[in-house]
């Protein structure tokens, strides 16, 4: 899918002047809070009308103002995921999920209503009204009902954002299947690392109210400024790696990727299975010779491709590992020392306890998955 | 207790006034209701204040004003009875009409703190599945304004159920046409030994008005346990 979007538009002070074509089954739009990301999408949606906007989905024009052209919202077709779920309260589950089916009933029966169910895990759910659900179980009706409208596209604004700590570790495997099974594409808003690293196909920074950048997922991750774009001090590269094998003694996984071997702790996933690691920079240390005994079980050679500032007194490093990027995030003066410049040969050293279920990602595609996938 | 043949026909009169005039005003009230909490236009205000105005004006002078406009001579009267033959003056739709009219702005209130208690977000929400504006009220805004449609039929039927003063100005007190059962039990105190009709009108008053109370209670309830708001 590509997605075409050109808007100016004034919302008191702020002001949003974005433009940019994204290509991919999961567009993450990435950015600080308050950065006009959910203006975006609610003008994309036909909520807001914008003063001037061109929005074009496969060649399908929504806005554009310099023609008059402005398709009403309920005929765009464009399903929206709002952060808090807005189900209808006097509707049971079934009839929320069916409610956009209706409307869309002449066309040609789109997503499936048992698939869809199965797909999100709800089919316990249906009878029920949604006062009585959990906040991932509303989370999870309400990308339901969006799906079996038959969109287009699926807009998701900070789905797990309402969310605790818990419910969102059980929300993300299912948006990954989405991603990766359903044929609708999704346009993704977020201002958390983790859920864009697991998610995203493609990204687009956005910063006050301007694009800052885009591109696939992992080009826009491994970027220096991305940290100081974002504001986020978690950033880092994201890496596709291979299940090798399992180390139940160790309580070990082995996987591989283009950098090399990886070892992490027991993650639940098939041998074979591609799943998403996020690096994070401020987790991997340099070293310019192999270092011998030491507990961190990550060391990966590569070259150094890029260096840039990030605040004051640090830098961050792009490294090229058998063309693969890694980036770390280290002090000024360490830099100096070890005599950081492109070019240099130089190892990433990265902790097996370093990662975490925020970091760690599903098995994309759905090849192999655990058995209730 | 058993009621005379007058008696029950007031009685009867006056279930069908406050019925007519309640069902009659709904869909008026729906649209003005709806026009007052979501509209933005000029004379906003002035609607506002027509609507509340037979609340505060002496029925009596609700009354006269409905004489002149609506009578057989009135320009609102004359038209509609040349055009569609309906009489309002001396007749029961007369008097259904000036129970409407009193119960309007009672009607209007409840449904409009029900409307602009509805979570907007809810028929965006709505929009975006496909729902033209028109479906979305149909069904999404009037589901969940149905405690207050309630609560403005039962305090609209109550008003009409015991409004005097407009009626009787309006439509005179004609038994078996305009008699209804506060007129019919006001005419009981003007002769001597009407005290026991009265007394039986009276009664019945106090168990209409109660069923009709526990009728919105159970009612509501039942609404209210359907939406178990979020």
């Amino acid at each position: 899918m590509t997605l075409a979007v050109d808007i100016t538009h004034r919302l008191g002070a702020f002001r949003l002047d974005a433009k940019f074509e994204a290509e991919g089954g999961l567009i993450a739009l990435f950015g600080r809070s308050g950065s006009g990301k959910t203006s975006i999408i609610n003008i994309v949606a036909g909520l807001i009308r914008p003063e001037r906007a061109r929005i074009e989905i496969d060649g399908t024009v929504l806005d554009d103002t310099g023609h008059g052209i402005r398709v009403p919202r309920h005929r765009r077709r464009v399903g929206y995921v709002f952060q808090e779920g807005r189900l209808f309260p006097h509707l049971t589950v079934r009839q929320n999920l069916l409610y956009g089916r209706w409307f869309a009933g002449l066309r040609k029966p789109g997503e499936d209503f048992a698939r869809v169910v199965d797909l999100l895990g709800i089919g316990h759910l249906v009878e029920r009204r949604p006062g009585k659900l959990s906040g991932g179980e509303k989370q999870r009706v309400a990308i339901g009902r969006a799906l079996l409208s038959d969109p287009r596209l699926l807009l998701m604004d900070e789905p797990l954002a309402s969310l605790d700590e818990d419910r969102k570790g059980e929300i993300l495997p299912y948006i990954e299947r989405l991603r990766d099974k359903s044929k609708v594409p999704i346009v993704y808003v977020s201002h958390s690392v983790a859920e864009v690293a697991r998610l995203a196909t493609a990204i687009v920074l956005i910063a006050d109210g301007k694009v800052a950048a885009v591109g696939p997922a992992q080009d826009i991750m491994q970027r220096l400024d991305f940290a100081t774009l974002t504001g986020h001090a978690d950033a880092g590269a994201v890496i596709e790696a291979t299940v090798a094998r399992h180390d139940a003694a160790a309580g070990l996984t082995e996987l591989t990727s283009r950098a090399g071997r990886w070892r992490l702790h027991r993650i639940d996933a098939p041998v074979g299975a591609r799943l998403r690691l996020q690096v994070r920079a401020r987790d991997v240390i340099l070293a310019r010779i192999a270092p011998v005994e030491i507990s961190a079980l990550n060391v990966l050679p590569g070259v150094v491709a890029d260096v840039a500032p990030y605040g004051e007194a640090i830098v961050e490093v792009r490294l090229d590992c058998n063309g693969e990027a890694l980036v770390a995030r280290l002090t000024r003066y360490s830099a100096g020392q070890l005599g950081i410049a492109p070019g240099v040969a130089i190892f990433a050293i990265v902790k097996g306890v370093s990662f975490d279920r925020d970091s760690v990602g599903g098995p994309i595609g759905g090849n192999g998955g655990t058995s209730d996938a | 207790m058993t009621l005379s043949p007058e008696e029950w026909t007031a009685v009867h009169l006056s279930l069908r006034v406050a019925t007519v005039a309640t069902l009659v005003s709904l869909p008026f009230g729906v649209a003005i209701a709806m026009l007052l909490a979501r509209g933005r236009f000029w004379g906003h205000t002035l609607l506002d204040g027509l609507v509340l105005l037979p609340l505060v004006l002496p029925p009596v002078v609700t009354g006269y004003i409905l004489l002149i406009l609506f009578g057989r001579r009135g320009p609102i009267g004359a038209f509609l009875y040349d055009t569609f033959g309906i009489v309002f003056s001396f007749r029961w739709t007369g008097a259904a009409l000036a129970c409407g009219i009193m119960g309007f702005p009672l009607m209007v209130r409840a449904i409009r703190l029900s409307i602009e208690a509805v979570d907007r977000k809810l028929e965006e929400a709505a929009g975006t599945l496909g729902a033209s504006r028109g479906w979305v009220f149909l069904t999404v805004t009037l589901p969940l304004i149905v405690p207050g449609l309630l609560a403005g039929m039962i305090l609209c039927f109550a008003k009409a159920m015991g409004e005097f003063g407009a009626t009787i100005t309006f439509v005179s007190n004609i038994p078996g046409e305009t008699q209804t059962l506060p007129s019919a039990i006001y005419t009981f105190t003007q002769v001597p030994g009407g005290d026991a009709g009265a007394f039986r009108l009276t009664l019945v008053s106090i168990a209409i008005a109660m069923l009709a109370l526990l009728a919105s209670e159970v009612m509501a309830r039942f609404a209210s346990r359907r939406l178990d708001v979020e």
